[in-house]
């Protein structure tokens, strides 16, 4: 069993830690192997962003897969570029708030989770990754939810007045990504 | 009868310099032996060479040496100090080592302040390679690269790097000397073993900056060099103290 | 011992230290900024010393001194400044002087682009420098075997006296794995190490010609120069190459990669199996020495075709394999470069296209 998931937004909207949330969860708390790879440029700021994320049973060949089988779509100019590596059958997460939902493909699975908007909600636009983690850790639960919320409050141990918001925004996701099983 | 001469036992004796008649680099090299004994600190020198006429005295030097890429003896002489601090670290270059191919290395280690020792030979021309233009080359003076001499319009200037290392923050002890006459011998040993004793007390970057002649590449007798140095080089590298933060400090 | 989940250059830089690894200049250079960055952080706190080289060519040089001092150093950078490292690597290869450095390389030639590649194959294996050395290569293919053999790679220095290259990418480097990190060597040991170079390191001897520290990049004597590369050489024949054959025994096509390809090439050996066609890999893990004789032992009554996979264009691997092959049987290539990474599906489909004839 082996699954490869596509993270892509602007910078800034905390593409890359989503991703290595995800992928250090599995490394801390399962026998998998994992790999996370960022894309790089020459840019350090603005521009699109993307990373991948592989969890496999198998040894990984490719840290980024020909075919993704999960997407997480945070803006407009990501979809249309990673769409079509999305394999019949995939799973699409959208940050509805900002990408349209008119996806011209009928053989997707589409999960909508409107983050900006829920992240300006609860005060702090920032936490919208972490929505979005949860949403797409409660759909597939490809690993225990509470493992993924241990790892991101280990990354954020030096800054803890920000931990009840990123709980609170993760639960959030959950609840949303459970609520479209 | 008073003794009053010994040869340094830091030069071999059996071994055969490679210098040319005339040559000041023996000079320096035998300045270099005796200070290293004076100071006792013979058993903790490391000369990094540097690559032309510099280097031709590797074989006959009794301490620990190492050759440097061209140009690259102060990094080189960065990675020993770094990683040895007890050890006396000092570079031995020439014009086209220190001041061309290696500017980057120089003043990079002068600007970092570097706790090493550099051994400047400014003759103004490239020795081994046989009389090529050197960044120290005098206005109108002939080389092979230059047959017609220095132009400034065409060459630009003569390098100073005692007045450019001058503009840095970082380094302790810059002095330019020469070997063209036994005061200037003297005072040459004195500049060493001050900057000797700089590293020793942790103090930093120094560099002695030593106008030298070369004969052979200049095209003059032994004699005629000296008078040379006297009458060209010492007019655009005058000697002195450039530099000298210990002065600062009273 | 626990796993844990690190990016290709930080663990390869915390396999460093924990080598004993006391000294690390680089210079800023895309993609291992990481390895400057960490170690500036890093050995400061174990006693170590980093500097940021003014160049590339400073900081081999800087390496090439501390090492000479008996410290274990290194330095790493990317291909366009690896190609100016070559001047250091080449009189640490010719002084005999031991230090690890790694190339995680990136598109070629000229600057290239910042991208993962595998342009630099010759240059890592044939002349990393003027002069014609050799020195050990290790091609790590995931981040624990970036690990490992960065931590071997000091112990090989030390031991025969000689560089060692890494030869990485820019996927190895940037990726982050689960890895397991080596013991961390006691300060005890580091020192018994620096100790046991101290007849010959460059710090400083008791007043005695015949046993001053002389190290020498270069010969007056041109017969001494024979003998300094005769010596060499001797020494470059006893190493030995390593590789992985996997599912070789009775294959028909035979992949073959090193590095990132080579765990590409490998997952797509399994696809194939699963579909029924026997394929096979042969994955050299030093590509110098080049495990020529992994290549001998193909049954080569079975094999249709040899699958050269590497990401770079043109095909330089290739020579090695065509080489080690010796017209035992056809060799394709699957090929990308400029940044691409090598597609599996391609490659499924190059190994198809020789099963079919």
């Amino acid at each position: 069993m082996e699954t490869n998931l596509c993270v892509a937004g602007f910078g800034g909207q905390g593409v890359m830690s989503l991703g290595k949330f995800l992928a250090d969860a599995t490394c801390n708390s399962t026998d998998k192997n994992v790999t996370f790879f960022p894309s790089y440029g020459a840019e350090q700021r603005g521009g699109t962003a993307n990373c991948f994320v592989v969890i496999s049973d198998e040894d990984i060949g490719a840290p980024l897969g020909d075919v993704m089988d999960d997407l997480i779509v945070m803006n407009g100019p990501s979809l249309a570029k990673f769409l079509p590596t999305l394999k019949k059958g995939g799973r699409l997460f959208i940050n509805s708030s900002i990408v349209p939902d008119k996806i011209d493909r009928e053989d997707v699975t589409l999960i909508k989770a409107p983050v900006t908007e829920l992240a300006l909600e609860m005060g702090n636009s920032k936490v919208l990754n972490v929505i979005m983690l949860g949403v797409y850790v409660g759909y597939t639960e490809v690993i225990e939810p509470a493992i993924v919320w241990d790892t991101i409050e280990h990354k954020l141990a030096s800054k803890p007045k920000l931990l009840p918001l990123n709980k609170k925004a993760f639960e959030k996701g959950l609840e949303l990504g459970r609520a479209q099983r | 009868m008073e003794k009053i001469y010994t040869r340094t036992k830091t030069i071999q004796e059996d071994k055969v310099s490679g210098f040319c008649p005339g040559c000041m680099h023996s000079t320096v090299i035998k300045l270099i032996g005796e200070v290293l004994e004076e100071l006792d600190v013979v058993d903790k020198a490391a000369c990094v060479l540097g690559i032309g006429c510099c280097g031709l005295h590797m074989d006959y030097i009794a301490y620990d040496n190492t050759t440097a890429p061209h140009g690259r003896a102060c990094a080189v002489a960065t990675g020993i100090k770094r990683a040895n601090p007890e050890t006396l670290v000092f570079t031995y270059q020439g014009d086209g080592d220190f001041a061309s191919i290696g500017l980057a290395e120089s003043v990079s280690a002068a600007n970092r302040g570097e706790n090493i020792t550099v051994i400047f030979i400014n003759n103004g021309i490239y020795g081994m390679t046989g009389g090529q233009m050197a960044p120290t080359t005098l206005i109108g003076m002939k080389a092979t690269t230059a047959p017609k001499g220095r132009d400034p319009k065409e060459h630009g200037y003569p390098m100073h790097m005692c007045e450019i290392l001058n503009q840095l923050k970082a380094p302790y002890y810059l002095e330019r000397t020469s070997c063209n006459t036994p005061a200037n011998v003297n005072k040459t040993k004195a500049a060493i073993k001050k900057a000797f004793k700089n590293q020793l007390e942790g103090k930093g970057f120094s560099m002695v900056e030593i106008v030298t002649g070369c004969p052979t590449n200049w095209g003059l007798d032994a004699l005629k060099s000296l008078e040379f140095i006297e009458e060209k080089m010492l007019p655009e590298y005058p000697l002195g103290v450039i530099r000298d933060r210990s002065k600062e400090e009273v | 011992m626990a796993r844990v989940f690190m990016k290709g250059t930080e663990a390869v830089a915390e396999a460093a230290v924990r080598a004993g690894c006391r000294f690390f200049a680089g210079y800023p250079i895309t993609p291992q900024n990481e390895v400057p960055e960490y170690l500036a952080r890093r050995l400061p706190e174990v006693g170590g010393v980093f500097v940021q080289g003014e160049s590339e060519v400073a900081s081999i040089n800087m390496v090439y001194g501390a090492a000479s001092a008996g410290t274990r150093a290194m330095t790493s950078s990317s291909s366009p400044g690896v190609a100016l490292k070559s001047e250091g690597i080449s009189y640490c290869a010719a002084a005999r002087i031991p230090m690890v450095y790694a190339n995680f390389a990136r598109g070629g030639p000229g600057v290239g682009s910042i991208q993962p590649a595998q342009q630099d194959y010759l240059q890592a294996t044939k002349a990393s420098g003027n002069g014609g050395f050799r020195m050990p290569v290790f091609a790590p293919s995931t981040v624990q075997e970036a690990v490992d053999m960065t931590y071997e790679a000091f112990d090989w220095a030390d031991r025969d006296r000689t560089p060692v290259l890494i030869l990485a990418d820019g996927v190895v480097g940037t990726m982050m794995e689960p890895v397991v990190l080596p013991e961390m060597k006691s300060d005890e040991e580091i020192a018994a190490i620096k100790a046991s170079k101290r007849d010959w390191a460059c710090i400083g001897h008791k007043l005695d010609y015949a046993h001053r520290a002389w190290i020498q990049p270069g010969q007056w004597s041109t017969t001494k120069m024979q003998e300094v590369n005769e010596e060499a050489d001797a020494l470059y024949k006893s190493w030995k190459a390593r590789s992985e054959e996997y599912m070789v025994e009775d294959a028909e096509v035979v992949l073959t990669a090193y590095g990132i390809s080579g765990r590409i090439a490998k997952s797509a050996v399994n696809v194939l199996r699963a579909q029924g066609i026997k394929a096979g890999l042969i994955r050299p893990i030093t590509v110098y020495p080049f495990p020529y004789d992994a290549y001998d032992r193909l049954d080569y009554s079975k094999v249709k075709g040899i699958l050269d996979v590497e990401m770079s264009i043109p095909a330089l691997f290739v020579e090695d394999v065509a080489v080690a092959v010796k017209d035992r049987c056809k060799i394709e290539t699957c090929l990308c470069s400029g940044g691409n990474i090598m597609s599996r599906d391609a490659v499924i489909a190059a190994a198809k296209k020789i099963m079919e004839g």
